[in-house]
């Protein structure tokens, strides 16, 4: 669906060069929702407006849906856009016009009869929940009403893509889970690629397949959420999981002062639920404690995390690898 | 003070006169000012249409037209005004130096408004694939209406009282009447009566205009 090869984008001022951008690679499936994660400065906002050409790239292509857009005519390049719907985390909405024109817009701006625009716009507003707001203007609504109407005039053009510029960001958390349920929603039953960007974990937890870590202008890891989630190996991936509550590394200030090994045990999907810990010490006669632990999910897929310590006279390690193995439960070894 | 002597009938002329002119005037730094202020907004930096020549030589014809002052700015132009309005005397005469005036003062105005509307509703058009003319007319001047209004009530009330300056050349209207009578054959009570009326007329204009922007901004 879209594929970035080696974007560049610079900025020149007074002579100093700055990279917004230093070489991005990216690949998005069609169908999915792609999460870009960053703090501000990243170069994550410059990254989503690649994918309109809101922002030309210095260097490099942008792919989608089989166009090389960087090489579209101004006419053509419209043309374009009105087949990718976006939503900013202003709204940016016209504040002179009722809801109804509001999602009128695109479908004006493409030609379509006033009939047409009416039936799409009334079609789309209660698709995301707003039937009957239709004659109010944008201040009359709540953020969380006023993303929706942004949402809606996004989708009336049935686009292909949808691109969320921090759609969350300017919401309380109440309204940022019902935003982000109604764009999981969205992306399941139109089958509707979403790429969002965003500076908070939980989002990313939230509704993402994929999720692409940026620091300074370069993607520092990117892959399955869960994969992300469980084992994050860059700093920037860290903090970012840690400020979001998912601390992955709070055992150490611990494990001076417990003996035993240290196993860090990864559950994904069904094992979440399962009393590993309480056959480990019935079946393996070990003693076990848990230095760290968190039980989440991710989308709809539960997943796990412990770092535990484990003492026992006779330890097994064939025994225990056979135990966790079987379980399906992935470990590695934190202290020998 | 006696008013007695007061000529009524030619104080309600030199009155419709001055609304003629004003009005007139109004009408066409409207039509003259509002795309020039579009313009200089869209090769503004960093707009749409950025064009740093453009914008610098509009900029400059404005800021000129702007320094010279109103009573110059009548004398410089009669030539000019001659050929335009057919005479350089009364209402018509004045009017071509009030929209020379007027329209370069109004452009800016309009420049401003337009400036400070959230550059999100910009981006929001473009990404919704909008060219430069559909952004400006189906979603930044509806967006600015309110403030354009705001602009086009100040640049009336400039324009009364400039119109009264007009006078000094043969200009006629109310500044016309308080020069010859008032001032230059001393009849305090002619000057007392035109300022009186002037006075009402530019609060009629605020007041009126309050509410009518007080109405677009209750949307």
């Amino acid at each position: 669906m879209i594929r970035l090869n080696n974007v560049t984008k610079t900025y020149e001022s007074t002579g100093r060069v700055a990279h917004a951008l230093a070489g991005v690679s990216l690949h998005v499936r069609q169908g999915e929702i792609f999460g870009i994660i960053g703090r501000s400065g990243a170069g994550k906002s410059t990254l989503i407006r690649m994918l309109n050409l809101l922002e030309r790239p210095t260097r490099g292509e942008v792919w989608v849906s089989g166009k090389d857009i960087t090489r579209l005519g101004e006419g053509q390049l419209r043309e374009f856009r009105r087949k990718v719907g976006m939503v900013f985390q202003h709204f940016n909405l016209l504040r002179s016009r009722t809801v109804l024109d509001n999602v009128c817009f695109p479908l004006k701006l493409a030609g379509a009869s006033k009939a047409q625009q009416r039936e799409r716009a009334y079609e789309v507003l209660d698709l995301v929940g707003l039937a009957g707001h239709e004659s109010k203007y944008p201040r009359q609504l709540s953020g969380g009403q006023q993303q929706r109407v942004g949402i809606a005039r996004a989708l009336a053009s049935r686009p292909e893509l949808l691109l969320c510029d921090e759609a969350t960001s300017a919401l309380d958390p109440e309204t940022t889970q019902s935003i982000l349920r109604l764009l999981l929603d969205i992306n399941r039953r139109l089958g509707l690629t979403i790429v969002l960007i965003t500076h908070g974990m939980d989002v990313i937890r939230a509704v993402c397949d994929k999720v692409a870590v940026m620091d300074a202008g370069r993607i520092v890891e990117s892959g399955d959420v869960m994969d992300v989630f469980l084992h994050p190996e860059h700093e920037v991936t860290q903090s970012l999981l840690s400020e979001s509550g998912v601390d992955a590394e709070g055992w150490r200030d611990m494990a001076q002062s417990v003996p035993g090994r240290l196993l860090r045990l990864s559950f994904r999907g069904e094992t979440t639920t399962q009393p590993i810990l309480s056959r480990i010490t019935r079946e393996l006669g070990l003693n076990v404690s848990i230095l760290q632990g968190a039980v989440s999910r991710i989308k709809d897929v539960p997943y796990g995390q412990l770092v535990i310590a484990i003492q026992g006279d006779a330890l097994e390690q064939d025994k225990l690898d056979a135990l966790l193995a079987g379980e399906g439960v992935r470990y590695e070894v934190l202290r020998a | 003070m006696n008013f007695s002597n007061i000529d009524w009938l030619l104080i309600g002329e030199a009155t419709f006169d001055t609304l003629l002119m004003t009005g007139f005037s109004l009408l066409f730094t409207v039509l003259i000012g509002l795309p020039l202020g579009i313009i200089l907004f869209l090769s503004g930096k960093g707009q749409m249409l950025h064009n740093p020549a453009v914008y610098q030589v509009l900029s400059f014809v404005v800021n000129v037209l702007r320094s010279v002052p109103f009573l110059i700015l009548l004398i410089v132009m009669i030539p000019m005004t001659r050929v335009l309005a057919g005479t350089s005397l009364g209402v018509q005469g004045a009017i071509p130096p009030l929209v020379a005036s007027a329209a370069p003062f109004f452009a800016r105005l309009v420049e401003n408004v337009l400036r400070e509307l959230d550059p999100g509703v910009s981006e929001a058009c473009r990404a919704m694939g909008a060219n430069s003319r559909q952004t400006v007319l189906m979603a930044l001047l509806p967006e600015a209406t309110t403030g354009i209004v705001a602009a086009v009530i100040v640049t009336a009330i400039a324009l009364v009282g400039y119109s009264a300056m007009s006078g000094v050349i043969g200009g006629g209207g109310l500044g016309d009447l308080a020069l010859r009578f008032g001032y230059q054959r001393y009849q305090t009570d002619v000057m007392i009566v035109t300022v009186a009326i002037l006075v009402v007329m530019v609060q009629i204009l605020q007041v009126f205009g309050d509410r009518w922007v007080a109405k677009l901004n209750r949307k």
